[in-house]
């Protein structure tokens, strides 16, 4: 059976290729970075963790000192411009193969089974189907544009250059999402947040649950995490217990508010400073600050959705 | 209380604009010590964390393909086909894939998209084609130009995922009322995503037709 090690080690040869190329350029700084990363990727089910943690730390101390990617020859926009004019609408169908397999693998791969056993763990296969697809995709741009594999490592490295430490954000904040629940954070936050709000009437507690949602997923960088506090805290045992509302636009709309906290968020890196860094902005928080006032609006459309129907079904 | 001296660092090392990265690690380290777990049982606890988390980073498997494509002229060739339609503006190709976004993942397909894939190889440079033919973009409009299209992906994502049944949200409220006695079915949860989901298009889609205005604007007189 496939499982995600087969996958990491794939993805750790990648950033290792990516690290090779630093070296063989001289830019120590970036070849230790993505050779750390790759370490970590390729090699983290065996390594110890405290060897693990270790090379975390080492990733944050060479951030500090500054990466300094050196410069990456590519095509020239001229060279681009013609290639874009030989190939045509042709380019387009490696980069959608890609979801079109993701989607395709997730759907049938659960089915494909060798003497009983299935060939991809049941619980990975989107990941797993994204994988295959970058790789169709991948052996499908090298054909069409007569490329060595060596211009896909640079150019992937190019990406990745232009990406930087984002790239290794959101994991890291997912593992700082560890560290927390490690050390009991969610739970002191649940009692701040549901033990020094005042909520006596319907109408206020609809308004503290959904500011509570979004504000709590702010902080969390996450819905998922405030959604169960919430709910626990002041959703189940206020507005439906006391009040008497319905569970289900509670729950529902209550989510969705913290969905406005997600547009909002820095902590929600993979989402917003991600993308800044791959559309290679000047401002980190550019996406966020586009985000603002459609998230505002939607919340407090969410808090009018939920005051109108929660309690009158 | 303590424990929370962890967040307050990542709030003030984001607002005072430290790297990111460097800040998060930091937090965790002063949440296990505030915690009383010593430095290399922390140290032990975030490179578990770290490496339990890897699937995260699985998404970066198409930086080759994307950069391949890219010097391939993929770029160019969007810009090319948007410019064929004489009728699209910047707010309306963001629009167009906002709506796409948004049906493709109410009908689960959410990878139907992402910044990486889509956003900056095809849908940034549809957009800026766009913005260009009313004006050169000086560099600042090229960056508000990209974060509205980084914007549409996320929006249209996060408010038509709910609508589909079987997404990991619906799935946790289910899982956290029953917990607490409360059997609903996932189609009852998706139909309450609906009033935000078609309140989230018509509101963006507003102020992506302000940003037409705003671009258009910028023309010279």
């Amino acid at each position: 059976m496939i499982g995600l090690d087969a996958i990491y080690i794939l993805v750790g040869a990648m950033f290792a290729a990516f690290a090779l190329m630093h070296l063989l350029d001289r830019s120590w700084r970036c070849g230790a970075f993505w050779g750390c990363f790759a370490l970590l990727m390729a090699g983290g089910s065996w390594l110890p963790d405290r060897v693990n943690g270790a090379l975390v730390l080492v990733l944050a101390g060479l951030v500090l000192i500054g990466l300094k990617p050196g410069a990456v020859t590519t095509t020239s926009e001229e060279m681009r411009r013609e290639s874009a004019i030989r190939l045509g609408n042709r380019l387009f169908v490696p980069a959608l193969i890609i979801p079109a397999i993701t989607l395709a693998g997730t759907f049938l791969l659960p089915f494909v089974k060798i003497n009983g056993v299935p060939l991809v763990d049941p619980k990975q296969v989107t990941l797993a189907s994204l994988t295959v697809g970058a790789t169709v995709g991948l052996a499908l741009a090298l054909y069409l544009i007569r490329a060595p594999i060596s211009t896909a490592i640079t150019e992937g490295r190019r990406l990745v250059d232009a990406i930087g430490w984002a790239a290794v954000l959101p994991q890291a904040l997912a593992a700082l999402g560890g560290v927390f629940a490690a050390a009991g954070v969610g739970k002191v936050v649940a009692q701040l947040a549901t033990s020094y709000i005042p909520v006596d009437a319907p109408l206020i507690t609809v308004i503290v649950f959904t500011s509570g949602m979004a504000l709590f997923t702010i902080v969390m960088g996450n819905a998922f995490a405030a959604f169960p506090v919430m709910a626990v805290g002041i959703g189940l045992p206020l507005i439906v217990g006391k009040f008497g509302g319905d569970p289900i636009i509670m729950s529902s709309v209550g989510m969705l508010s913290g969905f406005c906290g997600t547009l909002l968020t820095p902590m929600a890196a993979n989402f917003n400073i991600v993308p800044a860094a791959v559309l290679e902005l000047k401002d980190r928080n550019a996406v966020i600050k586009v985000q603002a006032p459609t998230a505002f609006l939607l919340l407090f459309a969410n808090t009018i959705i939920m005051a109108l129907f929660v309690y009158h079904r | 209380m303590l424990v929370l001296s962890g967040i307050a660092v990542v709030i003030l090392g984001f607002g005072l604009r430290f790297n990111p990265l460097a800040v998060v690690v930091v937090a965790a380290l002063v949440t296990g010590l505030a915690a009383h777990i010593d430095l290399l049982s922390v140290i032990a606890i975030l490179g578990h964390a770290f490496v339990a988390n890897r699937f995260v980073s699985i998404a970066w498997i198409v930086l080759p393909v994307i950069g391949l494509l890219e010097c391939g002229g993929l770029r160019e060739r969007a810009r090319v086909q948007i410019l064929k339609l004489r009728s699209a503006t910047t707010g309306r190709v963001l629009t167009a894939y906002l709506l796409i976004r948004q049906i493709s993942a109410m009908l689960g397909l959410t990878a139907l998209g992402g910044h990486v894939q889509m956003v900056r190889p095809v849908i940034a440079p549809m957009a800026e084609a766009a913005a260009e033919r009313v004006a050169p973009l000086d560099a600042e409009t090229r960056d508000d130009v990209r974060a509205h299209a980084a914007a549409v992906d996320n929006i249209g994502v996060f408010f038509g995922e709910d609508v589909f049944v079987a997404i990991g949200s619906v799935l946790l409220i289910k899982g956290v009322l029953e917990q607490n006695g409360i059997a609903v079915t996932p189609p009852q949860l998706a139909v309450w995503a609906l009033p935000t989901a078609v309140l989230a298009f018509l509101i963006h889609a507003t102020r992506l037709w302000l940003l037409d205005r705003r671009l258009v604007r910028r023309r010279p007189a």
